[in-house]
């Protein structure tokens, strides 16, 4: 069976900043794929050119078996690929339910009252449901890192890309999120998600990739990547803490 | 208590408010008292207020555009113009019914907006700008060069001077209340929609809305083509009202200058607020006539202090940011605190249950 997300070759560089260099990997469907690499490796870009936020150089993305290189962001996004931006994106005069419902309708095709259940839904698995009708503008950034999961959710995805929307968690916040994650993957849904949090990460998925420089420096068993003597290179060259999270 | 279980408590949602059924009971008998008007005003009355109804529709397109559309254009005098010209073209030339001329005016500036958006929508923010003006001064200098168009010394409206004037004044002013009623509800109508939603959504960010499903570029091109159209319709109220159509005034780009102050007065983004604006701009502008060009300074300021005090202006002071809607177009969620109630012992986020059916 072929994957349900298969990426070759992808390039992108903006001026001389090489953000993708001959990106290949394939994320089989209903697995979880970590992505991890110092900052600045090119990960938020890599799901920006996936979901066609961003146009790639060369390459190309199969979704489904489908070529979806050339389609724009909308269309990928009812093809069933979503994401959440590391940097929260809400719609700043709009009432969460409205910011949600944004999703299902648009995204999800789900209208009227089936798209308020789904909205209603996202907003009850992300817990955002007693702050519906506050406007997203007024949201702390914790509460808009879950309207961008819940907004993502509601478009009904099968291949979800979630960028550091652990970041900023207590201890007691991350096992609910994490659990929520493996949920999700457990349901069927394809999981691609970066995070600095390694052992979050790899309490949830079945492959890690880590990325440096645009490049795919390792890819496989979590516990592989992590042992691999290119990835500890990495990670001892830079400041960068692999334990815990900031 | 689980998710699934909450689940079966029915989801509500509202989308008028009591304001808003109080709003059509005070609009209403405005609007029947506004019908009455030719047995009630003077010819000068119903010809000023036919100014206002042009005003309005174009501070209502104006705010599609930028307050809804993210785009500011200054060159929606392109379309009041053809507007103009197309009305005194199908009706004086081609010898069609000025009422039927029209609705064939606004269509036209519709169709010829679809490939003037291919060419704005290479441009953004105030590249866009400029180039909106620039294609409106390249719209008036082919006007001017065309003989059928009166060129450079434009055109006066022939066919409804055979009706008498006080006649021809009154129809020309129910044409007028019509054109408000229909911008306006078009407007209202549209954004309610769930076209609307992608509007407003698009507006607040619009690579957020492109990537949760909504199509960015096409919904921008839709509302384009709308306010051409209602711009065009403002332009053949003018030329019907004034009897008289000059490439230099119709294409000014005073227009924009007065679509932006009045959407900037009123409180963009809302429906009413236009509305408002252009009748506090009106009155001003009846007011202050006499000041010759210091009335624009005075515009001017007025509209910096607007937006200083008041960045949601005036409709926002009165509806109390927003509280009172007469329009209202979103979507309220009813008693989403209850439904959360029967949830609350969960943890703040899930625990893993099928989150999304
Ligand atoms: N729109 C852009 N224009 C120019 N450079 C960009 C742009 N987006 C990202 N970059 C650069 O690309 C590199 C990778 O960024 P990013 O994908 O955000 O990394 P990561 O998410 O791994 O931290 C960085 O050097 C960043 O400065
Ligand atoms: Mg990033």
């Amino acid at each position: 069976m072929s994957a349900l997300l298969e990426v070759r070759g992808l390039s992108k560089r903006f001026g001389n900043v090489v953000t993708a260099e001959d990106v290949t990997f394939d994320v089989a469907e209903g697995t979880a794929l970590g992505i991890v690499g110092p900052n600045g490796a090119g990960k938020s870009t890599l799901l920006s050119l996936i979901t066609g936020v961003l146009p790639s150089d060369s390459g190309t993305i199969t979704f489904q078996g489908r070529d979806i290189t050339k389609e724009r962001a909308p269309s990928r996004t009812k093809a069933g690929i979503a994401r959440s931006f590391q940097i929260p994106r809400p719609f700043v005069d709009m009432t969460v339910f409205e910011n949600v419902y944004v999703g299902a309708t648009f995204g999800g095709g789900f209208h009227g009252q089936v798209g308020y259940e789904a909205a209603v839904r996202a907003l009850e698995t992300t817990g955002l449901m007693h702050l519906s009708e506050k406007p997203a503008g007024q949201l702390r950034l914790l509460d808009r890192k879950r309207l961008e999961l819940a907004r993502a959710l509601a478009t009904n995805p099968r291949l979800i890309l979630l960028d550091e929307i652990a970041g900023g968690l207590t201890e007691k916040e991350l096992p609910p999120l994490v659990d929520l994650i493996r949920g999700l993957r457990d349901s069927g849904v394809t999981v691609v998600w970066i995070e600095h949090i390694v052992h979050a990460l790899t309490s949830v998925v079945d492959e890690l990739m880590c990325l440096a420089l645009g490049r795919v420096l390792a890819i496989g068993d979590p516990h592989e990547v992590m042992r691999s003597p290119e990835v500890i290179e990495v990670y001892l060259g830079s400041t960068f803490d692999i334990g815990e999270a900031s | 208590m689980t998710i699934q279980e909450s689940a079966t408590m029915p989801v509500k949602v509202r989308r008028a408010t009591k304001s808003s059924w109080t709003g059509l009971a005070v609009m209403t008998p405005i609007l029947i008292l506004l019908a009455l008007g030719p047995y009630i005003l003077g010819r000068g009355m119903q010809q000023n207020l036919v100014i206002l109804f042009s005003l309005i529709v174009l501070g209502t397109m104006w705010n599609l555009l930028a307050g809804y559309g993210g785009m500011v254009s200054i060159g929606q005098q392109a379309y009041i113009g053809i507007g103009a010209y197309g009305l005194v073209y199908i009706a004086d030339t081609l010898g069609i019914d000025p009422f039927l001329a029209v609705p064939l005016a606004v269509i036209i500036a519709g169709v010829l907006s679809l490939p003037i958006s291919f060419l704005a929508f290479r441009l953004s923010g105030g590249y866009f700008a400029i180039g909106t003006w620039v294609i409106a001064e390249v719209v008036k200098l082919i006007v001017e060069q065309m003989d059928v168009l009166g060129a450079g010394s434009g055109v006066s409206f022939m066919a409804v001077t055979e009706l008498s004037p006080g006649r021809r004044i009154a129809y020309v002013y129910w044409l007028s209340l019509i054109a408000v009623v229909i911008a306006v509800a078009v407007t209202y109508l549209l954004m309610r929609s769930r076209l609307g939603l992608g509007f407003t959504a698009i507006r607040d960010d619009s690579v957020a809305a492109g990537s949760l499903g909504v199509r960015v570029t096409r919904s921008k091109r839709i509302v384009y083509v709308i306010a051409g159209m209602g711009c065009a319709l403002a332009g053949s109220m003018i030329a019907a009202n004034t009897l008289r159509v000059q490439p230099e005034s119709i294409f000014s780009v005073e227009y924009s200058a007065f679509m932006i102050f009045i959407v900037v007065i009123g409180g963009i983004g809302t429906i009413e607020g236009p509305i408002v604006g252009a009748i506090v701009f009106f009155a001003l502008q009846q007011w202050l006539s006499d000041f010759g060009l210091w009335y624009l300074v005075i515009l001017g300021l007025l509209a910096i202090i607007i937006t200083l005090v008041l960045p949601r202006g005036i409709w926002g002071l009165i509806s109390g940011n927003g509280k009172i809607r007469l329009f209202p177009v979103g979507y309220r969620l009813v008693n989403p605190l209850e439904r959360f109630s029967l949830i609350k012992e969960k943890a703040p986020v899930g625990d893993g249950g099928a989150p999304n059916a």
